[in-house]
């Protein structure tokens, strides 16, 4: 592997008394690796992506270290790392159009004015694969499907060229068929620019597709992280078999018996 | 399979847009066996949410017809329809909506066994503790606030609140999407079970095939209001014939598993 980018050392998150939402975690993050964090519900995996981006509210308590060697600095939002989100129906302002939000982060970020940056974004919609990229940069969020917002929020979070793209459960609220086409954009973008990628999932299988490590959480713990092939083919914790068992794909047998026609 | 529980018959529907007028389902005709599992799979926008408002009668169709039990039943109306739903209950895909959020489960269940007089007043905590056995909860569950449950067990509080009426047709829309995929395996197993003990028909209807095709003996491909292919689960699966029934096969996340 590559140099190291992000470094966690004991990291730990506390909202309020109550439990650990995050209990000593230590993982290193590759430059230009795509890393997958799989979890279930309350496992801590939007903590974690939320611990990295800063975004985490005032009163979550954090410990531990967080290094980033290859930045030598804390990242600038935007700039260091972009962010998607599961619902671009509320991480996009309702009141700007399309090309707006996409041409504000290259314009601060990249020192473009706004004529330049327009430009970026227009062709920042066509890397998206979003049809009509023209008609689309006057477009307001409310006009576009669940699908084509997520393009939209890709496009933003790339606009200032940033190295690691963080992308949380973006992709949970979208039908399969979509999910397939977001998955295959994103793996394509994060290869083309050598950004690193950090994908947060409930969904193992969908994570075993194209990342080249996994994560896996639950209950606040990391319970055990490598390589994708040996953490799908030889797990190392019986949680982590359970997940891969519980996976249903079209090879599964069905759970009713033959139709009894 | 036997006798036709539910026979929908060129059932049509449109929303206006912005004066553009969008049709939502175009000359959809289904049917469901008694006992019988079928599942509609589409995209998101392909109709399938509207077609379960109107077989739940939230939502009035423009054209068609649907018979339910020998009945016509668009239509039934007031107290006829009303005792009538008893035949056909729902499980949604956010119980908490669907819930009164301060509700005991006890209440949530004591409900429907009250207004559809199921059983006698002094058998009612019996039953309740009795369905809640049934999917898998203790009785002590009855005093909790549904609010203090995990997703699991609420939408285990749903399917017994949607069994206690002894319907014969479960109509369930995104049932398991919102849920783990630890839950949601158990969940689907349940369902399976209780439509071989009580013999329930169920409409399952989700965007996800594999989860479909766990639990139905018969799959209607629906896209862009038209049901594009309809055939037993595994031809489906197998050999699918439409564009739209094509796309949901690759679509299926695949556990790569293999060592390079």
């Amino acid at each position: 592997m590559s140099d190291i980018f992000c470094s966690l050392r004991q990291l730990s998150v506390t909202y309020g008394h109550g439990a650990a939402a995050l209990d000593r975690i230590d993982l290193d993050i590759a430059a230009g690796e795509r890393l997958a964090i799989v979890g279930e519900s309350g496992s801590g995996k939007s903590t974690f992506a939320r611990a990295l981006a800063d975004l985490l509210p005032e009163r979550a308590k954090v410990g531990g270290e967080m290094l980033w060697p290859a930045l030598g600095h804390p990242p600038r939002p935007g700039r260091d790392f972009g962010f998607i989100f599961q619902d671009p129906g509320s991480s996009l302002n309702p009141v700007l159009t399309i090309g707006e939000q996409i041409a504000e982060g290259a314009r601060r970020h990249l020192g473009l004015n706004w004529k330049q940056a327009y430009a970026r974004a227009e062709e920042l919609l066509g890397r998206v694969r979003m049809p009509q990229p023209d008609k689309v940069m006057r477009a307001f969020p409310h006009q576009l499907s669940g699908g084509q917002r997520q393009r939209v929020a890709i496009a933003a979070a790339i606009a200032a060229k940033p190295q690691l793209l963080i992308a949380d459960e973006a992709t949970s609220a979208l039908d399969v068929v979509v999910q397939a086409e977001i998955v295959r954009l994103l793996d394509g973008l994060v290869r083309e620019d050598g950004m690193t990628l950090l994908f947060i999932t409930h969904d193992i299988a969908l994570a075993s597709g194209f990342v080249d490590r996994i994560a896996v959480f639950r209950d606040a713990r990391l319970v055990e992280a490598g390589p994708v092939r040996s953490v799908l083919s030889a797990p190392q914790s019986d949680y982590t078999a359970e997940l891969i068992a519980s996976h249903r794909d079209l090879r599964t047998p069905p759970l009713i018996a033959k139709a009894a026609s | 399979m036997s006798d036709v529980l539910l026979s929908i018959d060129n059932l049509s529907k449109g929303f206006s847009s912005s004066g553009r007028r969008v049709a939502a389902l175009e000359n959809v005709s289904l049917t469901i066996a008694a006992g019988e599992t079928l599942g509609i799979v589409g995209a998101s926008g392909s109709g399938k949410s509207t077609l379960s408002r109107i077989l739940l009668r939230l939502l009035a169709a423009d054209a068609g017809a649907i018979r339910f039990e020998g009945e016509d039943w668009l239509a039934l109306s007031g107290a006829a329809l009303r005792r009538k739903r008893a035949q056909m209950q729902m499980v949604f895909q956010d119980p908490l909506a669907a819930f009164n959020p301060l509700a005991t489960v006890g209440a949530v269940l004591d409900d429907p066994l009250r207004i559809h007089e199921v059983v006698p007043r002094h058998r009612r905590t019996g039953e309740i503790a009795m369905l809640l056995e049934r999917v898998g909860l203790s009785a002590d569950y009855a005093g909790r606030p549904v609010r203090s449950l995990s997703g699991g067990q609420r939408q285990r509080v749903a399917i017994a609140r949607a069994i206690a009426t002894r319907p014969s047709l479960l109509v369930l829309d995104e049932a398991v999407s919102a849920l783990d995929v630890t839950v949601r395996g158990r969940i689907l197993e349940l369902l399976v079970e209780l439509q071989r003990e009580q013999g329930i028909a169920c409409l399952f209807i989700s965007h996800d095939l594999a989860v479909v095709r766990a639990v139905s003996h018969r799959i209607a491909v629906i896209d862009n209001g038209r049901i594009v292919e309809t055939g037993p689960a595994t031809s489906v699966v197998v050999a699918p014939q439409s564009d739209a029934a094509r796309a949901l096969v690759a679509a299926v996340p695949r556990l790569v598993t293999d060592p390079f």
